[in-house]
């Protein structure tokens, strides 16, 4: 195996190290005093809603953007002054497609080689499009492939210089859930020989796999840990109400929870559906007196990651909503 | 970390090299307006455009220093077609200035013009014009040889007793030097050399970086570690070869369709188009930094393109147009190019005669870089 990209993680505890940045596009603050660790070797997951400054985060850090204020580091280099060194041993890929359409497989990963000066750059673009089995068609023109050939392009191409960071910005959207499997397995394989990843996606089962998590909106990190940390920092619990209910008695019963005292949100989950609260004895007082009667089975059940971010998310709104 | 102090690499820039070339390979419209465009410019612009300008730069030999040399020098300034810019001592002088270019006329007066003339012995006076571009040159000449039929008589103190039977009391010889029979393509032929060079090379490096921007690939650029100037370079290397093709295939052209002449060296000429080409690519490469989108790097490559064609001499006769637009035009790489290309096909220049059209554009080339430089944007803010 090609020697890893040189890089000073040897000497920083973090991956990535970034502290107060923000960043402002003309009145709007889309970056708001973030900071961030990762350590090596730790899926990083990057999650929050559409515009919440995801990408624009991960290109501050990628030194594709430069910030208003804050500072900070990726595998030891400064994010401001050393974008140069960043470049060469961070694979970042883009959220949108962004290799040449009008070049074939093979030529967007040979100039990726030729510009990252690899060694050996036949046989290190050979093996790229074994690895990810695209041997087949690499002849072929990168605009005429699916969206999931082209993601697969995009991640071989920013794994190609076998960098120790890679910085992911919805990698699988649009891609199907067998080759979603494999490109997580094959994170966590990158992950046990020490690469750090940092992840942006919309997917529940993603975060799970995750090591940590961040919960951006509007611009501010809103949640940092692990998901067990996140969901316990929340103080939020949760009844799981079920029975043979049609989908519309579902609605019907979920309108009539949510304006109930101790009641903070109802989301369903197939035929069950999930009450969350603040304050556990009201939430279940609540729940037994509206539930009398009727023939539904309430039962406790944990509070998970996607009850958590939906939280997060609709206060974070009506945060926002009130500042206006 | 040794890596990290070069400035430039050689590989990288390869690589956008080759990109590039594999991109203009795919893109067959743009690789048949490169082999049609020029032809088809030459078929519908190899016609010319006549003026008459005027305060042509003018040098003279005045070997009889007499009254009558004085008054027929001034009688010519009179006409208003000559500038006197610079008295000569001697005639290779002069045959030096005219192919510089620092004069279009050099006049010589015998130094026993007056004596003759006293004598009544029709002295003849020479006139050496740089016929290149004919237009220029034309109604001078025309207005010279009237003169003396005029001047002299006034001087000499008689009367016009017959006009029909009197000869002219002196003869003007005007030798019309580079392109005698005053064929005006030959001087419309080799300048279009630089007006299709420059409409290709500028258009084609002016979106070069906006087509990347617009594409969404630019993002996937910045994040390599490929430097501005790798880029650039890799960038501009490709139509090198472009222009060079075009360049021989106008060339051809010329010889075969226009019989224009060749005077001077296959490599001077070459030497000169290499030169010219990284010209007008700087010129692209910096409409690519600063333009936002592909429409305004078309309207910048435009906004560049017309002061060249109608200042550079190509269209109207460099030395018809105002002091201040002459200052213009020497900031205009088209300009020394006309010169350069007439001075090699025509009249067979060399290096020395080339050199000081040679130097502004090679300046010119190495300052466009550094503003291209300076634009670049090396990230997305």
């Amino acid at each position: 195996m090609a020697t890893r990209q040189e890089s000073r993680v040897c000497c920083s505890e973090f991956a990535i190290d970034v502290r107060g940045l923000n960043k402002r596009f003309g009145d709007k603050h889309v970056v708001n005093d973030l900071s961030m660790q990762v350590r090596p070797g730790e899926i990083f997951g990057f999650l929050g809603p559409n515009g919440s400054g995801k990408t624009t985060s991960i290109r501050l850090m990628c030194g594709l953007l430069t910030p208003d204020s804050g500072s900070g580091t990726c595998l030891g280099y400064d994010v401001i002054a050393e974008t140069d060194a960043i470049k060469r041993s961070v694979g970042y890929m883009t959220q949108r497609f962004s290799f040449w359409d009008d070049l074939t497989i093979r030529e967007n990963l040979d100039f990726i080689a030729r510009v990252y000066q690899m060694p050996n750059r036949k046989v290190a673009v050979e093996k790229s499009l074994t690895g990810l089995g695209l041997t087949e068609r690499a002849n072929q023109l990168a605009g005429t492939l699916s969206g999931g050939w082209k993601q697969r392009l995009a991640l071989a191409a920013c794994m190609l210089h076998k960098p120790m960071l890679l910085l992911l910005d919805e990698p699988t959207a649009g891609v199907d859930p067998a080759a979603r499997r494999d490109f997580w397995e094959e994170l966590h394989r990158l992950a046990a020989q020490g690469i750090s990843v940092l992840v942006s996606t919309h997917y529940m089962d993603e975060a799970e796999r995750c090591h940590k998590l961040a919960y951006i909106s509007h611009g501010t990190l809103l949640a940092q840990g692990t998901a067990q940390e996140i969901v316990a920092a929340q103080k939020l619990f949760t009844w799981v109400v079920r029975g043979e209910i049609a989908d519309e008695n579902l609605v019907q019963l979920s309108s009539m929870l949510a304006n109930k005292p101790g009641v903070l949100q109802t989301v369903a989950f197939g035929n069950a559906l999930h009450v969350t609260g603040r304050d556990s004895a009201l939430l279940e007082k609540t729940l037994q007196e509206t539930m009398a009667g009727l023939p539904y089975e309430v039962a406790r059940t944990e509070t998970g990651l996607e009850e958590v971010f939906i939280h997060l998310m609709r206060t974070s709104k009506e945060a926002q909503e009130a500042k206006r | 970390m040794s890596r990290r102090s070069f400035p430039f690499s050689a590989t990288r820039c390869w690589g956008v090299v080759l990109k590039e070339f594999l991109q203009l390979k795919r893109d067959r419209v743009t690789f048949a307006m490169i082999v049609g465009m020029p032809v088809m410019m030459l078929i519908l612009f190899g016609y010319a455009i006549n003026m008459d300008p005027k305060n042509l730069k003018t040098m003279v030999f005045d070997a009889d220093r007499s009254e009558f040399s004085r008054s027929f020098v001034t009688a010519m300034h009179n006409t208003g077609y000559f500038k006197f810019i610079d008295a000569l001592n001697n005639e290779a002088e002069g045959e030096a200035a005219l192919a510089r270019g620092d004069a279009q006329f050099v006049v010589n007066i015998p130094s026993d013009f007056s004596r003759r003339l006293m004598r009544g012995e029709r002295p003849a006076v020479l006139i050496l014009a740089d016929a290149t571009d004919p237009a220029a040159a034309s109604n001078a000449i025309d207005a010279v040889t009237r003169l003396a039929e005029s001047v002299v008589w006034k001087d000499l103190g008689r009367p016009l007793t017959n006009a029909s039977g009197s000869a002219p009391p002196f003869d003007v010889q005007v030798h019309r030097r580079y392109n005698p029979e005053g064929i005006t393509q030959y001087n419309i032929v080799p300048g279009l050399m630089g007006v299709i060079l420059l409409m290709t090379m500028v258009m084609m490096t002016g979106l070069a970086m906006t087509r990347e921007r617009e594409r969404g690939t630019m993002e996937n650029l910045l994040a390599t570690p490929a430097r501005p100037l790798e880029v650039m370079t890799g960038k501009i290397v490709p139509y090198i070869f472009i222009g060079m093709l075009q360049a021989t295939i106008i060339l051809l052209a010329a010889t075969m369709l226009f019989g224009v002449p060749f005077f001077g060296g296959i490599v001077e000429l070459y030497g000169i188009l290499l030169v010219y080409i990284a010209a007008t690519l700087t010129v692209g490469i910096t409409i690519s930094s600063l333009a936002r989108n592909q429409l305004q790097g078309v309207q910048l490559t435009f906004f560049f393109f017309l002061p060249n064609v109608l200042l550079s001499g190509f269209m109207f006769p460099f030395y018809g147009m105002p002091h201040w637009a002459q200052v213009i035009a020497h900031a205009l790489p088209m300009t020394y190019f006309n010169r350069l290309v007439r001075g090699i096909m025509l009249k067979g220049n060399s290096w020395p005669d080339l050199w000081p059209d040679l130097w502004p554009l090679m300046a010119f080339t190495v300052i466009l870089m550094g503003i291209a430089l300076k634009f670049y944007r090396r990230t997305l803010d």
